[in-house]
């Protein structure tokens, strides 16, 4: 069905008793042209645009649950495009141009917000670190400010600017970035993939792949039988080296759980997204009121979806520290979620060395804001056996190589990514 | 999550820090670069009971090997890693 003021005004004057299903839930079928494994926003958005953009609209997504049930639905529903380093810059600014039209590509109310992205700085050297990554991203069109204090007190009154040890000094600011619904992104995709006829799957879990005598995929076995398939994409982020397994093969990926929160409704505060410099917390304030935050990943392997208490205190910590008034706030919830923890912090999206078989994963905790780059780029990849130019460093064998994209500089240890 | 510390007892998780799967060993000096890209690089990233590194910093400093599932974070053993703190009690 197609969403328009006029179809929402009929709904109204029947008392929104006739809303349809946004997307069907299908059955499986015997072989697909393409499999995608996921059906999470990468999974969904990769059959959207293998549908829409490459033609190839025999295409079924396979969730082990439901959709968006894993990282999807975790996140902190930040999007931006702030990084530094070729491979990632352009990559995320496709992705931002891509938030940008997504509702009316996919005729669907993402809640897309450019409500700005802020990271704070504290010292004359960050200070000149951020302008440093404000450069780079204005050199490749994208848009950032350098802000001074003076600027983020008119802004943010309530920051705590005169902390003796981290003073707020200012803050660089992307005003395109912002925030969007993760629940409707993925209803989104999935919306529009199966007006295009691609069939999303649930309770559907992978267990096994099937092969020809020469080893390439031939389709996959799973909890509701055998399908068959010309090609098969993995996007299972959290849980890469458990389906690559199943492959025989080994990823260059650790799986770390990952905390989030959410306070209780208060009204109107914080206008953003903004970071914390000096320590691990980022903020934003959903559209129901709640301040959703989050800091470091545990920093141990972990498949639990459920973390420990010292980050607990260590977000708190950080946003005490940052706005001391938030300590008379309640907090809500707090979740967790699995990480594919890659060995540079950058996400994979290559053919496997398995003929057949193509994987998008190790995207750390940045996921949600390349969820319509990812898609692109991965239906790209899979429709014609070539990276997109903007994905073309996200290769596999880098590490091998040397050819790594290190955003922090950390080197091999996942957990300090 | 709380780690049995063979030296200190039961000590609370922020005293210690991680390193990662205790499977991994550094290959001989002369192997290949293939095996390097192993060791630095891949992971068995295991669903299930891990032996695995970690470091009780906030405490006796000693290396520890901690069988943990990463499923359920259920600790089923502790014991000094091979090294320094081993050799402080002869294990």
């Amino acid at each position: 069905m197609k969403y328009s003021i006029f179809s929402l005004a009929r709904a109204a004057l029947s008392g929104h008793k006739n809303w349809k299903p946004t997307w069907r839930d299908a059955a499986p079928k015997d072989r697909y042209d393409v499999i995608i494994i996921g059906g999470g926003g990468h999974g969904l958005a990769t059959a959207w645009f293998l549908a829409s953009e490459f033609g190839i609209r025999n295409v079924a997504v396979l969730e082990k649950g439901w959709i968006g049930s894993g990282n999807a639905g975790r996140n902190t529903t930040i999007i931006r495009s702030n990084y530094g380093l070729p491979g990632n810059t352009g990559f995320y600014e496709l992705s931002m141009k891509l938030w940008e039209r997504m509702e009316q590509d996919l005729n669907y109310n993402a809640m897309v917000s450019q409500r700005g992205v802020l990271n704070l700085y504290h010292s004359d050297a960050q200070r000149d670190a951020f302008a440093r990554r404000g450069n780079t991203m204005r050199i490749n069109g994208i848009d950032a400010e350098l802000l001074d204090q003076a600027a983020l007190r008119k802004m943010l009154p309530f920051l705590n600017f005169d902390n003796a040890r981290f003073p707020v000094q200012g803050g660089l600011l992307q005003r395109r970035g912002g925030t969007a619904r993760h629940d409707a992104v993925v209803w989104g995709y999935a919306h529009a993939a199966s007006e295009l006829g691609v069939d999303i799957i649930q309770n559907c879990e992978v267990t096994g792949f099937t092969r020809d005598a020469n080893g390439k995929v031939t389709g996959v076995e799973t909890s509701r039988g055998k399908i068959g398939a010309g090609k098969v994409g993995m996007a299972v982020a959290g849980s890469s080296s458990r389906v690559a397994a199943m492959a025989g093969l080994r990823l260059p990926i650790e799986s770390h759980v990952l905390q989030a929160f959410v306070s209780e409704a208060i009204k109107p505060l914080i206008p953003g997204v903004m970071t914390f410099g000096a320590g691990h917390f980022y903020v934003s304030q959903s559209d129901k009121g709640g301040l959703v935050f989050g800091g470091d990943i545990d920093g141990y392997n972990s498949y639990a979806q459920r973390g420990n208490l010292p980050v607990v205190e260590d977000v708190c910590e950080g946003g005490m520290a940052l706005i001391p008034m938030i300590g008379r706030v309640r907090l809500l919830r707090q979740w967790g979620g699995i990480m594919d923890m890659s060995m540079d912090g950058s996400p994979i999206i290559d053919k496997s060395p398995v003929d057949g078989l193509y994987i998008n994963a190790g995207w750390c905790y940045g996921g949600f804001k390349a969820t319509p780059g990812s898609g692109f780029v991965f239906a790209h990849l899979i429709a014609r056996d070539q990276s997109h130019k903007e994905a073309a460093l996200f290769r596999l064998d880098r590490f091998q190589r040397g050819a790594m994209i290190d955003e922090k500089g950390q080197g091999a240890q996942p957990n300090l990514h | 999550m709380r780690i049995v510390c063979p030296f200190c007892g039961e000590r609370e998780l922020g005293e210690f820090t991680y390193l990662g799967d205790a499977k991994p060993q550094r290959p001989a000096a002369d192997a290949g670069e293939d095996a390097v890209y192993d060791y630095v690089y891949l992971r068995d990233n295991v669903a299930g009971p891990m032996s695995e590194h970690w470091y009780h910093g906030g405490g006796c400093r000693a290396w520890l090997k901690v069988t943990r599932n990463t499923l359920t974070h259920e600790i089923s053993a502790v014991e000094p890693a091979a090294g320094a703190g081993a050799a402080k009690v002869g294990a």
